[in-house]
């Protein structure tokens, strides 16, 4: 795991300020300061294959647009009162749920009254690069400084793979066509933004047997460039998201195939390892929460860390239940668990101890299920199986079992979804040995929902 | 030539509010419609009808006599 301090930027000290407090790039900052996505750009100008435009992009950092949008001023004032709420607010993000430089009226009209009314925050957007190049001026004049632009290809006719059409010049545009529109215009506008100074992530999704030879290339590419980190996602699909890739029954890649690629991925451009793949409307916390280590400076209301707390608690052993098809990866809602998989964790050892079976799931709905569908035996029935586990990964979880479990004392866990079950174990287990040193209710830390 | 209209499939995206050259997209409470009065299928800025072009959505615009401007299966790719 390498650090900012060691990465190649240390010399630049200007780099070093932009990153150091923001979770997105820095993995230490990542478990200190809070983002929060404000949903402001509704509007998209192409389509990816992994995406629906109904229901949230779970590949993406948006929202899908039935998530609501907020108008300008309602953004900075929902800024307003997470401020008050999340004292270790640092970056708001602009990510969707369209492209927010299909948006760029709405996006800026938000920056300019943040920037004046918290210029401590950072602002960062993300884009599919499309209308890039003639943005990157307004976006310097408006105090963006990071940018994080989603590229999953260098080659045309891999991007007829992966994109159906863009909106270009008044034109819908398809195949080979479109991709070559769209990856000059990303390279011309990455240039554009290193040559301004502006901070450059780049997003690749990978996506098995399309684009896994590509990521090196962009790897390489990107890090000759200039740029300050590369994030290599899996791809999530699932037919029920009705995009193209699930519905055609490309899945994404296992740990072990995202691994293989990111290990072939040698250039300077700092791998991210630690991108939750948040959603656009998001606000909270980057992985694990260490809000006990912050406190509000009452005078200025900015963010101070405190110093970690020098005893490290004894590793105590830690009772999880796991909600995975496979075990692979934390992917299943809680309610839709057939089974549990159980695991003790003891430091950083994992040990697993089988499954149990849920003889009726609690939810019987399908993915929108309301709550009424659901049956109180079976989720008592549920949380007997579980007593004695001190918390649930699951990837999603309804309102009611969610105050069923903390009542019973078990923590729910809902902020890994997605992530290898070894490593939401790992965190999981830490945050909770570390709570349960300090004695604070784990909901309190969940960040807002 | 007869105004296009949008039909219940529509997702509310605004993709296609901030591109019409007639202002012609009217909103209310996340309802997307075509005033009739205002659209002239975009004739005279461009060739073919913008909102059209852009909607992510098969059969949200359908032209006068209900045919989708964006037939089943020309945008998602997938089998109709
Ligand atoms: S066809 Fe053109 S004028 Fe009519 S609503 Fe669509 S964009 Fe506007
Ligand atoms: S582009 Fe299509 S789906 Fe989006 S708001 Fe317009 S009509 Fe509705």
């Amino acid at each position: 795991m390498r650090d900012v301090q060691e990465s190649g930027c240390g010399s630049n000290p200007s780099v070093h300020a932009l990153v150091a407090d923001h979770p997105c790039y820095s993995e230490g900052a990542s478990h200190r300061y809070a983002r929060m996505h404000l949903a402001v750009a509704p509007a998209c100008n192409m389509q990816c294959r992994y995406c629906n435009r109904k229901f949230d992009c779970s590949n993406e950092s948006r929202p899908g647009v039935v998530s609501g949008v907020l108008l300008p001023d309602q953004a900075v004032e929902r800024t307003r009162e997470a401020m008050r709420r999340l004292e270790n607010l640092r970056v708001i993000g602009f990510a969707g749920p369209g492209d927010p430089l299909a948006n760029p009226e709405r996006v800026f009209a938000t920056c300019r009254p943040l920037r004046q009314q918290f210029p401590e925050l950072h602002l960062c957007l993300s884009t599919n690069g499309l209308h890039l190049p003639e943005a990157v001026e307004a976006i310097v004049a408006h105090g963006i400084h990071h940018v994080t632009i989603t590229l999953n290809t260098l080659d045309p006719v891999v991007g007829e793979a992966i994109y159906s059409w863009i909106f270009w010049q008044k034109k819908r545009r398809r195949g080979v066509e479109a991709a070559r529109i769209l990856l000059d215009q990303q390279l011309i506008g990455l240039s554009a933004l290193l040559a301004r100074g502006v901070l450059v992530k780049i997003n690749t999704v990978l996506i098995p047997g399309i684009n896994d030879s590509q990521v090196p290339e962009i790897n390489r590419l990107v890090s000759e460039a200039g740029v300050f980190s590369h994030n290599v996602m899996p791809l999530i699909s699932a037919p029920e998201h009705g995009t193209y890739y699930g519905v055609m029954g490309i899945s994404g890649p296992t740990e072990a195939q995202l691994q293989q690629v990111r290990d072939r991925c040698s250039g300077a451009a700092r791998l991210m390892t630690h991108c939750r793949q948040c959603r656009a409307d998001a606000a909270g916390m980057l992985g694990e929460d260490r809000q006990a280590e912050l406190k509000i400076n009452a005078s200025g209301g900015r963010v101070i860390a405190i110093q970690p707390a020098r005893r490290e608690p004894a590793p105590e052993p830690v009772l999880l239940a796991v909600a995975s098809s496979t075990g692979e990866l934390v992917d299943i809602h809680f309610g839709h668990a057939g089974s549990f998989r159980i695991y003790r964790v003891i430091g950083e050892t994992i040990e697993a101890l089988g499954e149990r079976e849920v003889v009726d799931p609690y939810c019987h709905g399908d993915d929108r299920c309301v709550e009424e569908s659901h049956s109180a035996a079976s989720l008592n029935r549920l949380l007997n199986r579980l007593h004695d586990c001190h918390g649930v990964i699951c990837s999603r979880i309804g309102y009611t079992p969610w105050q069923a479990l903390l009542a019973r004392g078990i923590e729910p866990v809902n902020s890994h979804a997605h992530w290898p079950v070894r490593e939401a174990l790992r965190q999981t287990a830490r945050k909770l040995r570390q709570q349960r040193a300090q004695n604070i209710p784990m909901a309190a830390v969940a960040g807002m929902k | 030539m007869l105004a296009l209209v949008i039909t219940v499939e529509c997702i509310a995206c605004w993709a296609c509010e901030p591109i019409c050259p007639n202002g012609a997209i009217r909103v209310k409470n996340e309802i997307f419609r075509i005033d009739k009065n205002s659209c002239t299928r975009c004739e005279g800025h461009a060739e073919l009808p913008q909102c059209v072009e852009i909607c992510p959505v098969e059969g949200a615009i359908i032209d006068a006599e209900g045919r989708a401007m964006n037939p089943p299966g020309t945008l998602t790719g997938l089998p109709a």
